[in-house]
């Protein structure tokens, strides 16, 4: 139990606090809430919490507990593809570049200099422009700019450990490549890998987001974090409660991320 | 020197290749009728022929087999022809002329906001490592890099224009209306570079020279002077390349926030309107500004330590 505990640090158990219990909240509200994201009842617009909906109502009167729960599903959903992606494919051509080397490295290169020629999210823009409102293409581009990083990092991890006395020693006792990673490289992979995943969690929220913002992402009535943001703005004013909802919706997820990827000191 | 600058210009041209590519993948799968509807927004409902459409479609080459238009697309680019709104019918050069200038002082103002608010509270916390100041910025830093650069702007806006209304809320041309977006992207700026010169400061004035330059009687100001300023700017300015991102990002976001004429603004319109040649145009010009930025870091970073130009 006490082992379980000191695994990670005080501030990485409330990030994974805070991201439980956002789970917790979208997974419950799907399973048990009644009320429909997306219907409209324009006598009831920006209504204060109360007994029948719980966060208030939105300017058409939709119930923002429903809409809220499902944007944080979105957000998370897209978070655990792009982040998983972006990490199998980092990890494996990583290995793949820092281990062979040659042509394979060199084309690898290549490749992750042409992504990171443009800043993130203008790549991830130009991919959403391309089917406009579609989570697939948002979840690609995201995961494009994305695996860049791992890449890099185990890549370079990778080409130390290939030439370290231990993983040649064991090379020349006849071990196949499975165990040589397993033995030699993933250990030394994996902690750094976790902290890059749970930073590009973060990461891909905040993109989503940033494309719905700036009204190019999913297309309304989508509940989405940034796009409720700027639709709920002009309402500022009469229901202030209503447009903090999904700003702190949104800062948890990022904080839970976040807080997750600090090392350990 | 030389190394760097043809680095730099492989990413140029790797970014226009790559950008290039994007934007012809969005022509080529505009819906069928975009001839016609392009036509129908540039010469009104009544006035579509059969002509027109086609006309259309000669201008965006929609008529070529794909390799060929493909390569016609790259060669105009290559040839720096950004070709026509397809909206407005203008000249994209034109507009992202007029556009760059708004950019260019959004992002000055904000790497200015950044350098003054990060300066002093990254000197500080490294300086009072472990102590109050330290822990006050880590958390303020914290707090502020869980939220989008628009979350950030919003909150700005509700404290200084709505609340106290000290500032206008959007708009452009007084100097006035540039106060708001700048301060929005220096400060998201500074909650990150603030923590990158706190432990530069700090892993500086642990240092055994330092110390040493200490011992050997020199004062407090000498010392900083003479041992810490260049070798606490070095790894910060190394920094400032992988913030060029952020910077950009945290442009198209706070033009869209502040409606702010720029070339963000232009791109996410010419997305949302689907104006291919404009979103080519300014994605094109956001890469030139990323890439340029990003050679101005380098040769600073040379500037400041040259020990790395030998090789």
């Amino acid at each position: 139990m006490k082992r379980f505990y000191q695994a990670l640090s005080a501030s990485q158990w409330l990030g994974a606090i805070i991201l439980l219990l956002l789970l917790l909240f979208a997974l419950l509200e799907a399973a048990l809430g009644s009320a429909d994201p997306a219907r409209q009842a324009l006598s009831q617009r920006l209504l204060p919490p109360s007994g029948e909906y719980w966060l208030g109502t939105d300017q058409f009167g939709r119930s923002n507990l429903a809409r809220l729960a499902q944007a944080v599903r979105l957000s998370l959903l897209l978070a655990l593809l792009s982040v998983t992606t972006a990490a199998l494919f980092g990890v494996v051509l990583g290995v793949l570049a820092g281990w062979r080397g040659g042509w394979i490295d060199r084309l690898l290169d290549m490749l992750v200099t042409t992504v990171l020629a443009l800043p993130g999210l203008v790549l991830i823009l130009l991919f959403a422009a391309i089917v406009p409102g579609s989570f697939v293409l948002l979840y690609i581009g995201i995961a494009v700019t994305l695996w860049v990083e791992y890449f890099r990092l185990v890549r370079a991890i990778t080409r130390q450990r290939v030439h370290s006395p231990q993983l040649q020693s064991s090379a020349m006792l006849g071990f196949g490549y499975g165990y040589l990673f397993r033995r030699h490289i993933w250990p030394y992979l994996a902690g750094q890998v976790l902290t890059l995943m749970a930073f590009g969690g973060g990461a891909s929220v905040l993109a989503m987001a940033a494309t719905g913002f700036v009204y190019v992402g999913l297309k309304p009535p989508t509940a989405e974090l940034g796009l409720m943001i700027v639709e709920l703005f002009p309402f500022y004013a009469e229901a202030p409660w209503v447009l903090a909802q999904p700003m702190i919706a949104l800062f948890l997820l990022v904080l839970g991320c976040n807080l997750l990827a600090t090392r350990k000191p | 020197m030389k190394r760097m600058l043809l680095k730099r210009l492989l990413q140029l041209l790797l970014m226009a290749w790559s950008i290039g590519t994007l934007t012809f993948v969005l022509v080529r799968s505009l819906p069928g009728d975009m001839a016609y509807r392009i036509a129908a927004e540039r010469y009104g409902d009544d006035a579509i022929t059969n002509a027109a459409a086609d006309a259309v479609r000669a201008e965006l080459g929609l008529q070529l087999p794909a390799w060929q238009h493909y390569l016609n697309w790259l060669g105009e680019l290559l040839q720096g022809n950004l070709g026509n709104s397809l909206v407005s019918g203008d000249p994209v050069i034109d507009s992202l002329q007029h556009q760059l200038g708004f950019t260019l002082a959004l992002v000055l103002g904000g790497l200015l906001v950044s350098l003054l608010l990060a300066l002093p509270i990254g000197l500080l916390a490294g300086w009072q490592r472990d102590r109050l100041a330290d822990h006050v910025s880590l958390l303020l830093s914290t707090l502020i890099r869980a939220q989008p650069v628009f979350s950030v702007g919003l909150l700005l806006i509700f404290l200084l224009a709505l609340n106290i209304h000290w500032l206008p809320v959007a708009g452009f041309g007084e100097l006035k209306q540039l106060i708001l977006p700048t301060l929005t992207l220096g400060i998201s700026m500074a909650a990150v570079s603030s923590r990158i010169i706190r432990n530069s400061t700090a892993s500086v004035i642990s240092s055994p020279y330092y110390q040493f330059a200490r011992i050997k009687g020199l004062s407090r100001w000498q010392t900083f002077c003479h041992h810490g300023g260049r070798n606490i700017a070095v790894p910060v300015v190394a920094y400032l390349g992988i913030q060029t991102v952020m910077l950009i990002e945290g442009v198209i976001m706070i033009e869209s926030l502040f409606a702010w004429p720029g070339i963000g603004h232009a791109l996410s319109h010419a997305i949302f309107a689907r104006d291919v040649p404009m979103i080519q145009g300014s994605a094109l010009l956001m890469g030139v500004l990323f890439v340029l930025i990003n050679t101005a870091v380098d040769g600073l970073c040379l500037w400041l330590d040259p020990r790395g130009q030998a090789t």
